[in-house]
């Protein structure tokens, strides 16, 4: 049996603190998505030009530079903003961006742009018919985004929703970085203090593989159900 | 007072860019018309179906339906689009279109496709819907299909299904947009027996179609179009026996 040397406990807290932070990144992510991809689809331009420069600076720093940034500049913006209420309207708000909280926003905030290009690939991908016909009877355009649009997009959008929440499950590591008490966080302190870096990092990365692994199983159970009425090959 | 006609054209234009599709095409029906509407690839034919139920927006004329005339504004950029978005999906819930595609939706069984607008656009009890489905299922013949989804199906089925879905709203004028040219041939007889037998029911019609048989033998009224006019129009007597245009006879003469 393996001897987690006491840090067992501490190591199943992290592994439930790295499952939560990925879930609610997942939610936020995909609601950005969501907003992104309506946005950029929407032919404002104005609602165009904010999503491309959201989706643009994004990807385009890297996932630990945004992660320092709005750790560090979170808490300084929350101060600042607390001063401002206080001295001006005496209104008492303040909270402590704690690693958790910023670790759910830039991850979120990053995936958030990767969904949006999968949602806005995916739109594009429904047929054209399927949306006319929704208009030729009488559907009003949200009747129609939600009966028609979003349920033939789920199934282009899912392989994509399924490759980003792999990495995005692996992202979380991150968080350890800024002092979040997830699983890697613990490992790497026991590893340290035992001298047992294998014996520590080894479970868990199995403990990764299992989850990515479980997720494959999941959405591919998710991909069957929506591509209910497509008939493949031919 | 006498019931108005279920649907009026009157001088419908429409450009696109520069390109003008429409030169002024008027049409009047009566309860129980079939009007075919005949040409060439290219006439104008079905930018007219689609501008009958606003799927394109005429660039200028007036359409009527059962008197309820369509109301238009003109846009920031003084284009001119329908000025109530509400009468437009009500008056389309009162046209029902069978595409040539047939645009069945591909994520529900043929019920599903068959009661999702009368259900949420006319406002139908659920089981009045189902019951309402099934006969017409049973009517285009394809009861047994019911749980079957589209693509599981052949393109008659798929048509006869999506004729099925336009009955089921109980629409005031039918619009089908050459509802057999997606068909491979030994299909399109199945559909056509479904059109001739609403037609025979006194429904109103109007049919973009290149089955001349069809429209010689079934419709009340046949235009035939030619570059966005019309060159010929009367009854299928008359369009297809003693056409007094040169166009309508090289259309009809044949060629190998």
């Amino acid at each position: 049996m393996l001897d987690l040397k006491g840090y067992g406990p501490a190591l199943a807290e992290g592994a439930v603190v790295t499952i939560e932070l990925a879930f609610f990144s997942l939610a936020l992510s995909l609601t950005l998505g969501l907003l992104g991809a309506s946005a950029k689809l929407s032919g404002s331009r104005v609602l165009t030009g904010v999503a491309t420069a959201y989706t643009t600076l994004i990807r385009g720093v890297p996932d630990l530079v945004m992660m320092l940034l709005f750790y560090y500049g979170g808490q300084v913006a929350v101060n600042a903003l607390s001063d401002y209420l206080w001295e001006t309207r005496e209104i008492d708000f303040f909270f402590q961006f704690d690693p958790f909280i910023s670790g759910v926003v830039t991850i979120g905030l990053i995936f958030g742009a990767y969904m949006t290009e999968t949602f806005r690939g995916a739109f594009l991908a429904v047929e054209k018919g399927q949306i006319e016909a929704a208009r030729a009877y009488g559907f009003s355009t949200w009747h129609t985004f939600r009966r028609v649009m979003v349920p033939q997009m789920l199934r282009h959008a899912l392989p994509g929703i399924g490759n980003n929440w792999q990495v995005l499950l692996k992202t979380t590591a991150l968080v350890s970085i800024i002092g979040l008490t997830d699983m890697v966080r613990v490992a790497e302190e026991a590893a340290k203090a035992e001298r047992m870096p294998f014996h520590f990092f080894i479970p868990v990365a199995a403990v990764y593989l299992a989850l990515t692994a479980g997720s494959e199983l999941f959405i591919k159970w998710l991909d069957k159900r929506a591509n209910v009425g497509v008939v493949r090959g031919n | 007072m006498a019931e108005p006609a279920p649907l009026i054209c009157r001088d419908i234009h429409k450009t696109f860019d520069q390109l003008e599709v429409l030169k002024g095409i008027s049409l009047e029906t009566r309860k129980g018309d079939v009007v075919s509407l005949i040409g060439s690839s290219g006439s104008g034919k079905s930018t007219f179906l689609r501008c009958i139920n606003l799927l394109e927006t005429p660039t200028s004329g007036d359409i009527i339906v059962h008197g309820d005339p369509i109301r238009f504004k003109n846009n920031r950029k003084g284009e001119r689009i329908p000025a109530d978005n509400r009468q437009v999906e009500l008056i389309r819930a009162r046209l029902s279109m069978v595409f040539q595609g047939f645009n069945l939706w591909s994520h529900m069984t043929v019920l599903e496709n068959i009661i999702e607008a009368p259900v949420n656009v006319l406002k139908i009890p659920k089981k009045e819907a189902i019951e309402r489905a099934e006969a017409y299922l049973n009517k285009v013949g394809i009861y047994e299909r019911k749980d079957y989804y589209p693509a599981q199906m052949s393109g008659g089925q798929q048509q006869r299904a999506a004729i099925a879905r336009a009955l089921a709203m109980e629409p005031e004028v039918m619009l089908f947009d050459e509802p057999t040219s997606a068909l491979d041939p030994e299909l399109v007889g199945e559909v056509l027996k479904v059109m001739q037998s609403l037609a025979e029911e006194g429904r109103t019609m109007i049919v973009v179609t290149h089955e001349m048989a069809f429209a010689r033998d079934v419709s009340t009224q046949v235009l035939f179009l030619h570059q966005g006019v019309i060159e010929e129009q009367g009854s299928p007597d008359k369009v297809f026996d003693h056409p007094e245009s040169e166009r309508m006879k090289q259309f009809l003469a044949p060629k190998f």
